[in-house]
């Protein structure tokens, strides 16, 4: 061993970058936000600028800033991204619990039902649910949901199951402790750290999702400035040689995605230093 | 081995009820979600014709919708039409469905069975480079790039691809130049090769990251068991050590992954088609749902379901046949280890 | 620690550590939990000689790390395993060069059990092994020798009984031309006649000049079959007694503990020892045996002792008392 002090270890330093990371995307999401309508207005003048100091993405078609196009639609998939796994790690908590905690045919029920989501791809179950909203938010948000539970689900059925098997959970029934008592004292408080790294881990994939699904049309109105949106209008003038228009705005989502990502694995290796290792 | 074609069709058995359960189960959700619409697919078939028709044409086209029956009824009258074959008329292309199903699912399964292929080969030789290396610098930077690109859109994937290789390169063809859908009649098969390329390629590189990530974390795990400790101990070196035991341990479990992910590779197919206007059933139930072709969509998420269940059996039936082995693995892994 | 003429292998002063990093994790319960790296001491300043046509049994109870020499010998340990002391073979050297070489060629591992084998390739290819010529004729002959039935080599290792394995893993260090066989463990669930038949083949193969390497924690069949006996204690070899002196009583036998191990045989009394065999990682600084030793003197505690002959055999013990 070396004779040298390291003041910041391995773990402070996770959980530094966490902060830092999160700190980002909060900026990247808030500076979306506030953003005002003006700032993403139309002008003929301005239309298909490449990239410069005033326009750091260049314009659209519309003559429409790109750069602030992007980081608008950017809050407004975070915002969906967001909502959707919540709903999703909502869904996931509660049929993980029932089909640990519940009868053999509820577990059973939980497996098939899961089997089910997954037999039909789902850009396709997205697109149906989002059309039997009549496309636009709503469907958009259940369409996501109710396609990405699934492995948490799982994961929280594997936790719940390992949990009832520890002793102080079989004392505490033994001691008469009725079913809901043991959930609300034993099972929840264990599945909280659980819960939120699904939460963040589902995030990326929501917004890829959300992303794909404007780009095909089935997500929000076409006036939105999302990402996936700007996509799919980028790709109409794509031989005319506005690349930045295609490039940029995707290369954004991209490392928000890939930093939602890191800040999931980080956040990750905080509560369970041993599963970080892999 | 009669022990093995025991075992498999029990399994087939099993899987079979199963996934007509499931199949069951995802008509009815999509029969529901649709009807649940405030798209009135009747009226997005009147706007189809370009014409005035007339109250009694009109009336008979509810008719043939069942528009007037109770939704129960009108669910088993469909699923009994769809049992015999009969998915109804597309209102956007004015064919059967089970006819735009069928010639588009050709150009699909050439785009997914290309994609599949390559990202199968691609992804199973770079995990194989990963575990090999495994925490040298070849490793750490395809790992990197495997995580960066399952981050990548497959959509934006095909958008640089088009820019790069068609627009700037000129390599290859712009394929939006038509309207999304409805080419496809009049093409040759040279040119319908020429435009699946690209798709392919976009596609396979979307999806090879999973493949050589598990096949890399399988063959790690060779390399820790104790029989490439005894394969040292006799003088195997490394590559031999690959490939006595290395691909003979992880080939099985990596196709079965890659049977198992037709979801995934749908999914992508349908992005991918739209990007390159490629004219498969991805761009086709995409133009669906937008335009209110019911039985199109109900058609395609059908068939969507029937393609990844039949992948889902595959995998089931390979480890079905490898099962016995790896059972015997695990009998081996109790009877104690190496200190 | 001069080269003895004629010795087939000599192992003086090896010791092997493991790095490996600690989490510390009931120790530090703030934030700031330490990833500590240590260093695991396995096996310290072992001493072992193997003269060609013996039988060497190193014996001793389970968890003192006897399988890892089998391993250092070799030159297969894990990467983060670090390897210090003197190994010679044939008057040689062993460089790691010199072990890749030597490997599957002059030295055949026999292992522990059928988990050792590749689960999805046919017993029969695996015998024969990656070096070509295929030597499958003397495969055949070997399983014959053995009583193995017909079908034995199209079987995989899960469709072996556990006599077959263990007549399948002696075969894969006879079908080389190796002139030194470490078996490892090779007796648990054998049934008593498979255990005879296979120490009698190795018994067999000393005969003729080879010699062997038997790694066992069951001292009866040591005594029985060995011609030497290394008794192994936390990582260590702290005697190399012959078999004979096990015999004659612990009035033969020159160090304590192997005194003890003499009392702790169920014919001889079944008398425990006093206390526990010490773990890798908190070895104590003098004699491993220090602790326990009803012997102990301050002396014990402070160093390590040397190496010493005494009645044609060796012992690490400093005391006098008994010779």
């Amino acid at each position: 061993m070396k004779g040298q002090h390291r003041f910041i270890n391995r773990r402070t330093k996770v959980v530094i970058w966490t902060v830092i990371l999160a700190i980002v995307l909060i900026f990247v999401y808030m500076f979306g936000i506030l953003i005002p309508d003006e700032a993403v207005a139309g002008s003929f003048l301005n239309a298909k600028l490449p990239p410069s100091w005033e326009h750091f993405f260049g314009t659209d078609a519309l003559g429409r800033d790109l750069f602030m196009r992007t980081l608008k639609g950017l809050s407004v998939s975070m915002t969906v991204g967001i909502a959707a796994s919540l709903i999703g790690a909502v869904i996931a908590v509660f049929v993980g619990i029932v089909a640990a905690t519940g009868s053999q045919y509820a577990d059973a029920f939980v497996n098939w039902i899961i089997d089910l989501v997954m037999s039909v791809p789902h850009t396709i179950l997205i697109i149906l649910i989002s059309f039997a909203f009549g496309r636009g938010l709503k469907g958009l948000l259940i369409g996501i949901a109710a396609t990405h539970w699934c492995s948490l689900a799982r994961l929280i059925r594997g936790e719940v199951l390992q949990l009832r098997a520890e002793q102080y959970v079989a004392v505490s029934r033994k001691l008469g402790k009725s079913g809901g008592w043991v959930l609300m004292h034993h099972l929840l408080p264990h599945l909280v750290p659980q819960f939120f790294v699904g939460l963040i881990l589902m995030f990326p994939h929501a917004i890829l999702h959300e992303a794909s699904i404007s780009f095909l049309g089935f997500g929000l109105p076409p006036e939105q400035p999302a990402i996936g949106i700007i996509l799919s209008e980028s790709m109409r003038y794509l031989s005319t040689g506005m690349w930045w228009s295609a490039v940029l705005p995707g290369l954004v989502l991209v490392m928000i995605v890939l930093l939602v990502d890191r800040m999931g694995e980080y956040l990750r290796a905080i509560i369970d230093p041993y599963s970080a290792q892999q | 081995m009669n022990e093995a074609l025991k075992r498999i069709v029990r399994v087939f058995f099993t899987y079979s009820v199963r996934t007509i359960s499931l199949l069951l189960a995802v008509s009815a959700i999509s029969f529901v979600l649709v009807n649940a619409s405030p798209i009135n697919p009747v009226q997005q078939y009147i706007i189809g014709f370009g014409t005035a028709v007339s109250p009694q044409q009109r009336a008979e086209i509810e008719d043939y919708w069942g528009v007037n029956e109770p939704p129960i009824e009108r669910y088993f009258s469909w699923l009994s039409e769809v049992l015999h074959g009969n998915l109804g008329e597309s209102a956007l292309y004015r064919r059967p469905v089970a006819a735009v199903i069928g010639e588009r699912f050709w150009n699909s399964l050439a785009l997914m069975l290309c994609a599949w292929l390559l990202s199968g080969v691609i992804g199973f030789g770079l995990g194989c480079v990963m575990g090999m290396y495994q925490d040298r610098w070849a490793d750490k930077i395809i790992k990197k790039c495997c995580y960066i690109l399952s981050s990548v859109p497959t959509f934006w994937l095909g958008l640089v691809f088009l820019l790069v290789f068609s627009v700037w390169l000129k390599w290859f063809p712009i394929g939006f130049s038509a309207p999304i859908g409805v080419r496809g009649e009049d093409v040759t098969f040279g040119q319908r090769l020429y435009h699946l390329i690209l798709p392919a390629f976009t596609l396979s590189l979307a999806s090879f990251s999973n493949i050589a990530l598990h096949t890399r974390q399988k063959l790690i795990d060779v390399f820790n068991s104790e029989y490439v400790l005894f394969a040292r101990a006799r003088g195997e070196g490394k590559w031999t050590i690959l490939c006595r035991h290395g691909l003979r341990n992880i080939l099985f479990p990596a196709l079965t992954l890659q049977f198992a992910s037709f979801a995934e590779l749908f999914g992508g197919s349908v992005m991918a088609e739209n990007v390159f206007s490629y004219p498969g059933l991805g761009s086709a139930v995409s133009a669906a749902g937008l335009n209110g072709d019911v039985p199109l969509l109900l058609g395609i998420t059908l068939f969507s379901a029937l393609f990844v269940s039949a992948g889902n059996m595959i995998a089931n039936l390979l480890y079905g046949v490898i099962n016995p082995q790896v059972r015997a693995f695990a009998e081996a892994g109790r009877n104690g280890g190496f200190v | 620690m001069e080269q003895k003429n004629g010795t087939l292998l000599e192992i003086h002063d090896l010791s092997v550590s493991f790095r490996m990093y600690d989490y510390d994790e009931f120790r530090h319960n703030d934030i700031r939990r330490r990833l500590k790296q240590t260093d695991l001491q396995v096996i310290s300043d072992l001493h072992l000689i193997v003269n060609p046509g013996e039988i060497v049994a190193v014996a001793g109870s389970s968890g003192s790390g006897k399988s890892l020499l089998a391993s250092a010998i070799l030159g297969i340990l894990p990467d983060n395993a670090t390897v210090r002391g003197h190994l010679h073979y044939k008057g040689e050297e062993m460089t790691a060069a010199r072990q890749r070489q030597l490997r599957g060629t002059e030295i055949a591992l026999v292992p522990q059990s059928v988990a050792f084998l590749d689960p999805l390739m046919k017993v029969g290819a695996q015998v024969d092994g990656h070096r070509r010529p295929r030597q499958t004729e003397r495969r055949k002959s070997l399983f014959q020798r053995f009583g193995l039935p017909d079908k034995t080599p199209q079987l995989y290792p899960f469709q072996l009984s556990g006599g077959m394995a263990r007549r399948v893993l002696v075969s894969t260090a006879l079908i080389s031309e190796a002139q030194l066989i470490i078996a490892d463990e090779p007796t648990p669930g054998m049934s008593l006649n498979q255990a005879l038949e296979a120490l009698r083949l190795f018994r067999e193969m000393a005969d003729e000049g080879k010699a062997v390497i038997l790694i066992t924690h069951d001292i009866d069949l040591a005594i029985e079959f060995a011609d030497r006996v290394a008794v192994f204690y936390a990582g260590t070899t702290v005697e190399t007694a012959f078999a004979s002196d096990f015999k004659s009583g612990p009035d033969a036998l020159r160090h304590p503990y192997s005194k003890a191990l003499w009392n702790a045989l169920p014919q001889n009394g079944f008398l425990p020892i006093e206390g526990f065999q010490p773990y890798a990682g908190n070895l104590p600084g003098g004699c491993l045996f220090a602790p326990r030793c009803p012997y102990k003197t301050p002396q014990c505690i402070a160093e390590i002792p040397p190496i010493r002959e005494v009645r044609g055999g060796e012992v690490r013990c400093q005391h006098e008392m008994n010779f």
